[in-house]
């Protein structure tokens, strides 16, 4: 039986008998004062021998302000001062609370390791030729695993064999399933949705995505907040402190009026609220609630201090490429549009085949024909001839065209017409004769816009960074409502722009910077808060930023802020609850008001209390 | 060099702020930090330093003698 199991029931036992003992206890108070003892402290061994157990042991170990110790005097105390309801009752709804804490704790932890559904059971790793089941951590570098339709992808690596549907949704968001084939890279934590591969494992399972994702949720804790800190050192003074004032409370007012009973009774009541448990467990829950709730929505928070940092952010960096735009090419324009159709169906004959990113962009625009029938040819730096019979196309740059002596005098016109300057755009020719231009450019990605107004709305500063030139950065910035953007910027000048952001933010202002993660690493490092987005699976990424946004998304950031905020608004309530409940049953109790019962509920209430509030940081539905 | 052990049976958060505060006071450890929600003990301590993690483990079993430190 576990250790938690055999103290519910020894308190659920030690309850049933109180109960009717108290209720009788009212009833015939005055009689049978050894038999009421007797019995009071019989419950009370049942409730709590474990209690006076570890006392002793630890006041043998030279340790004085133990929980189990100060508990122990203080219902002793009672007990032998002729509380005896008092006395049982501080036992029992201590040993309430611990259970309660116990099982909070463990219940938040499983429904955030259930949050966080990557991590792979099993492996199936072929040696000597036969297939074996075993953990993930056994299988090392270089061996072959299997993964069949279902499984979870247990270690990153290569795909050797096969291919197959993987839906990439825990880490990535993507709900729509991305094919793999051979030659892939597959992530852990990925699960394969139909079709069989064998994958050579490129990283043991410790250093693999699952276990760093998993590893950043955890041991976030690691990196206190500055709350986390407070609630440290004033732990360390509370205790001695309360229990210091205790004994004076017993000694020094006795002195004068003589009434020992009195006096050390009220000093018992200090001993009960002399742990500041509620403050110590319920701020490290809720900030472990807040960024187990983060993970939930694919946002990895670092540490408990990143959290602090999130909820003040009130400037925004954000990148441009990749970051506000999806860092894909795709068909803005078409040149001369009456030609579209034509245009467009030419460029598709030619690029169908291609794997270039523009060539890409424009099939997908491309309402597809027959295409069958042309030979093809490709002209490296310039683009593809497409040629059957009857046609010869050219698509690529100006210098193809030209190469081919195909007149271009018209381009020039077109190109100013249409403000294409700034543009990558994909030149046309059938049989000798310009026919047209399809313009391609990044693409703003569609939560971009909404994610800005929604920063903007809160009076937050909102920047954009690119190296890009003036006019597709202008047209991005205008796109997604950013005011303030800077342009051409080399990696080092966009150092050198976080760098004077930072130096001109006033007092209590926390930069953010949102970027790929990859390129901007250092950017990212230099910012109060490094934000990564879709960098999963780069190591860079996810060690130089303190937050990483799963989803490609940049919208998440407004989520990440808002889950940030809520907990610290739950932080701030528990301490503000606790300190003020325990300071008013120091103080009433002083004056012998309340007495132990409110003690009781100072100590153990507020913990439950604080707890559930606690685990609120979890739940983020509506976020 | 850095070391994470897991705390079996560290019951109370209290507690676990009393054994970090204890083991960073220890000679040859750099930093401590006990994860309660982890259970876990996060060590930095100096690798050419005699004992350390003896010590480390004999002050755990002073104060908490009910938890075990487990890969230590």
């Amino acid at each position: 039986m576990s250790k938690n199991k055999k103290r519910l029931i020894k308190t659920i036992v030690a309850l049933a008998l109180f109960i009717p003992a108290f209720i009788l206890y009212l009833i015939f108070k005055d009689k049978g004062k050894y038999v009421w003892f007797a019995m009071f402290s019989l419950i009370y061994l049942i409730a709590g021998y474990d209690i006076l157990y570890k006392a002793v042991r630890n006041i043998l170990h030279g340790k004085v302000f133990d929980e189990n110790f100060l508990m122990a005097i203080a219902s002793l105390g009672a007990l032998i001062l002729g509380e005896y309801t008092e006395a049982v009752a501080v036992m029992i709804f201590y040993q309430v609370g611990e259970c309660f804490q116990s099982y909070a704790v463990g219940k938040s932890r499983a429904s955030i390791s259930k949050l966080m559904d990557i991590r792979p059971d099993v492996a199936r790793v072929i040696r000597n030729g036969i297939e074996e089941e075993v953990f993930p951590d056994e299988v090392s570098v270089g061996e072959i695993i299997t993964v069949r339709a279902g499984d979870k992808i247990p270690l990153d690596g290569i795909v050797i064999e096969g291919n197959c549907h993987l839906n990439t949704s825990a880490l990535t968001g993507e709900s729509r399933p991305i094919s793999v084939v051979v030659g892939d890279r597959v992530l852990s934590g990925t699960v394969c949705l139909d079709g069989k591969l064998m994958i050579e494992v490129q990283k043991e399972f410790y250093d693999g995505t699952v276990s760093k994702i998993l590893d950043m949720v955890e041991n976030a804790s690691t990196k206190k907040a500055k709350v986390e800190n407070f609630i440290s050192v004033f732990a360390k003074y509370y205790t001695p402190c309360v229990v210091f004032s205790a004994i004076a409370l017993a000694i020094i007012p006795s002195l004068f009026t003589g009434n020992w009973q009195e006096w050390t009774v009220r000093a018992l009541t200090f001993l009960v609220v002399s742990c500041p448990c509620a403050l110590v467990i319920s701020v490290p829950l809720s900030f472990f609630g807040g960024i187990g709730g983060a993970g939930n929505k694919g946002i990895l928070i670092k540490g408990a201090n990143y959290v602090e940092q999130i909820s003040k952010a009130n400037v925004f960096v954000f990148d441009k490429t990749g970051t506000l735009t999806k860092g894909k090419f795709s068909v803005v324009g078409v040149y001369p549009e009456e030609k579209r159709e034509e245009i467009l169906k030419y460029a598709y004959v030619c690029e169908k085949n291609s794997n270039h990113p523009i060539a890409k962009a424009i099939v997908e625009e491309c309402v597809p024909k027959n295409a069958d029938g042309y030979e093809i040819e490709e002209i490296a730096g310039k683009g593809v001839i497409a040629k059957n019979k009857t046609e010869r196309i050219l698509c690529g740059n100006l210098s193809l065209l030209s190469s081919e002596n195909v007149d271009v005098g018209e381009v020039q016109n077109l190109i100013q017409q249409n403000s294409l300057e700034n543009k990558t755009c994909a030149y046309i020719a059938i049989n000798g004769q310009f026919l047209g231009i399809i313009a391609v450019a990044d693409t703003v990605r569609e939560d971009a816009k909404a994610c800005v107004s929604n920063l903007k709305k809160q009076g937050y500063k909102v920047y954009m960074l690119t190296g890009d030139g003036e006019q597709s950065a202008r047209f991005v910035a205008e796109e997604v409502g950013v005011d303030n953007y800077f342009y051409g910027l080399l990696p080092q000048d966009k150092m050198q722009r976080i760098e004077e952001i930072i130096a001109n933010k006033q007092k209590g202002d926390v930069v953010a910077f949102i970027g790929d993660g990859i390129n901007d690493a250092p950017v990212i490092m230099r910012a109060d808060v490094g934000v990564s987005m879709g960098g999963v699976g780069s190591d860079s990424a996810i060690e130089a930023s303190d937050v990483v946004l799963m989803y490609d998304k940049p919208s998440a950031i407004v989520t990440a802020k808002k889950i940030a905020q809520k907990t610290m608004r739950i932080v701030r309530q528990n301490v503000i609850f606790a300190l003020t409940i325990k300071l008013s049953a120091l103080i009433l109790s002083a004056f012998g008001i309340g007495g132990m019962w409110y003690a009781v509920f100072a100590d153990v209430g507020v913990s439950v209390l604080a707890i559930l509030n606690a685990m609120r940081a979890m739940r983020n539905k509506d976020f | 060099m850095k070391k994470v052990i897991r705390l079996e049976n560290l019951d109370c958060a209290n507690c676990g702020m009393l054994l970090e505060r204890t083991i960073a006071k220890i000679d040859g450890v750099q930093s401590a930090t006990v994860n309660f929600m982890a259970q876990k003990l996060i060590l930095e301590y100096d690798e050419n330093a005699v004992g350390v993690l003896e010590n480390v483990k004999k002050s755990a079993k002073k104060i908490l003698p009910d938890v075990t430190l487990l890969g230590l």
